[in-house]
């Protein structure tokens, strides 16, 4: 199994973009959209969607008035804050079941609920898991674990890689969405946000059993911070694959439906074949 | 008043639009800017702040007592998140995954749970340039943001104008992040991906009902795209920042807009007369 991730840890680095790419220069791939919050791939590779299913997220307490008494003590027991006035607000409840397991009245029920879709489709570079997480639901780590998952059986099957787009971010659906990959892909950009985040996904990262490899995109904005960068990751040993330059060609290419590698041979699509060539060698393909 | 700013996407401006509303403002009203991104906090960069106070952000997690404990297993039955396991003759913890409701030491039967604190981030304070500046850092490892935003948010002041950065997406660390604003400012830039993340962002502040608005960042090339949006949704556009090379290169060094381009105060004053008109009506 081999499963490429790639991640930023500052949003708007242009993860997406070098993950349609990949897609469409590696033509055996399975790709994954693990960016559940903030879907976007779709965008890019207009999947045709095949299969939908249901995201069932954490339960919610709701109290049946009928059977409630007023004695208050869920709302003492609640940490979450989620319950006042013998009303549970949905969006704070994390459905941990305190408020239910202590109700002397047996008045609190836990309900299911929907939480969001995910889906298998088909695209012209392969096959795509993806999903969207309802506006202002939780649970996007779990949702990240099923979209992995799915993938998995998939590329499992037919013999393929994963080629994975991360969420932004270092926490709870990043760190799904590390588990289990065997190389991840860092996406940066020039800015002191950028290195910022950089380094705090880096030593995320190097928690978990994960090879490295770094991406530098519209490296010419700033091209004295991104000499800087680079000088950073020769220090910690981890090898810059490619430099990207800013090219307004391969977004609108992508959006038109046709392969980069087809509509532009600008310097950003020569960029990113150097980096398909070095990833995909690296997986003996 | 809390006036939080949000995206949806991440990269999209948050930050410089914290920043520099929060550097604007100061002169006319005391303001304190709290960056909630405790994923990847990023206007201290801007700021260069020196801290004066850290408070260590913890969540209880259970400790069990081998003593005491009878292998009863209710503690592992009640847990949501799966958190406790039997292993041998032993009741095991999964940190990482203990949301810390503290249902298995209230609910078990032996009273051999007790719970300790495990540190999952911080929050710090400084004062600089003229406002009162609070910052949360999740530790990295560390899977809950929540509890970081919200100790962030626990340092409102009711007298000052309270500016929120907000982490990216609609998920549980935005919505903690937001949830309570007088208004919310929504950043986008015009691609198709900030339109579909625009979207999913207009629709969680309809859920928590906040009144907001919109700013289009590195507006020029093919902005229409979100112009038609908000105009079908009447929505308001508040402010439009062009994009311009002179900009990028000031935000990638870390430099603060309305420092190096003066000229630019003067949009974020109308911006905050737009809002406080709202809030207020």
């Amino acid at each position: 199994m081999n499963e490429i991730v790639i991640l930023s840890g500052k949003g708007g680095t242009g993860k997406t973009t070098v993950t349609a790419l990949l897609a469409a220069l590696s033509a055996n791939a399975v790709l994954a959209d693990c960016d559940v919050d903030a879907a976007n791939l779709h965008i890019l590779l207009k999947p045709e969607i095949k299969e939908t299913f249901e995201f069932l997220g954490s339960q919610k307490a709701q109290i049946n008035s009928y059977k409630c008494k007023g004695c208050g003590q869920c709302e003492k027991v609640c940490r979450f804050s989620a319950i006042k006035d013998f009303k549970v607000n949905s969006i704070f409840c994390e459905g941990c079941r305190v408020c239910y397991n202590i109700c002397p009245e047996k008045a609190i029920d836990m309900i299911d609920t929907l939480a969001g879709h995910w889906y298998i489709s088909d695209t012209k570079y392969g096959p795509m898991v993806h999903a969207k997480l309802g506006a202002a639901e939780e649970n996007s780590g779990k949702l990240v674990s099923v979209v992995k998952k799915a993938a998995r059986e998939i590329a499992e099957k037919a013999g393929k890689i994963i080629i994975t787009d991360g969420p932004p971010g270092i926490g709870c659906p990043v760190i799904s969405s590390l588990s289990g990959a065997n190389l991840v892909l860092i996406v940066t950009e020039p800015t002191a946000s950028g290195f910022h985040d950089f380094e705090r996904l880096l030593n995320l990262a190097n928690n978990f059993n994960v090879t490295i490899k770094v991406v530098i995109n519209k490296f010419d904005i700033a091209e004295k911070k991104a000499r800087e960068i680079e000088k950073y990751c020769i220090n910690k040993g981890i090898e810059v694959i490619g430099k990207i330059p800013f090219d307004e060609e391969i977004i609108k290419s992508i959006s038109e439906g046709i392969p980069p590698v087809l509509y532009s041979s600008g310097l950003a699509v020569q960029a990113l074949k150097g980096i398909a060539l070095s990833l995909f060698n690296d997986f003996g393909k | 008043m809390i006036i939080s700013i949000a995206s949806g996407k991440g990269g999209t401006g948050k930050t410089t639009v914290a920043v520099n509303l929060a550097l604007t403002l100061k002169d006319i009203i005391p303001v304190k800017l709290l960056d909630c991104d405790v994923e990847e906090p990023n206007a201290h960069l801007f700021l260069k702040p020196e801290f004066i106070e850290k408070d260590i952000v913890t969540l209880p997690i259970p400790q069990i007592d081998k003593k005491k404990c009878t292998l009863c297993g209710k503690c592992i039955k009640i847990c949501a998140y799966h958190a406790l396991a039997r292993v041998g003759k032993k009741v095991l913890v999964f940190e990482e995954l203990c949301h810390g409701c503290g249902g298995c030491s209230l609910l078990c039967p032996e009273g051999a749970i007790t719970e300790i604190n495990k540190e999952i981030g911080f929050v710090e304070k400084a004062i600089v340039k003229g406002i009162e500046f609070i910052r949360g850092t999740l530790t990295i490892g560390s899977a809950l943001a929540p509890p970081v935003i919200k100790k962030v948010k626990s340092r409102i002041s009711k007298d000052k104008l309270n500016i929120i950065d907000s982490p990216p997406g609609t998920s549980c660390p935005m919505i903690n992040a937001v949830s309570g604003s007088d208004y919310c400012i929504l950043v986008t830039e015009p691609t198709p991906f900030g339109l579909n993340d625009l979207k999913s962002a207009v629709e969680s502040v309809r859920e928590l009902e906040i009144p907001f608005g919109v700013i289009i960042n590195r507006a020029g090339l093919g902005d229409k795209i979100i112009e038609d949006y908000l105009f079908e949704e009447k929505i308001p556009l508040l402010l439009k920042i062009p994009f311009n090379k002179l900009y990028a290169k000031s935000y990638a060094n870390g430099n603060i807009l309305i420092e190096d381009y003066p000229n630019l105060k003067q949009d974020f004053l109308q911006l905050w007369n737009f809002i406080e008109g709202r809030i207020k009506a």
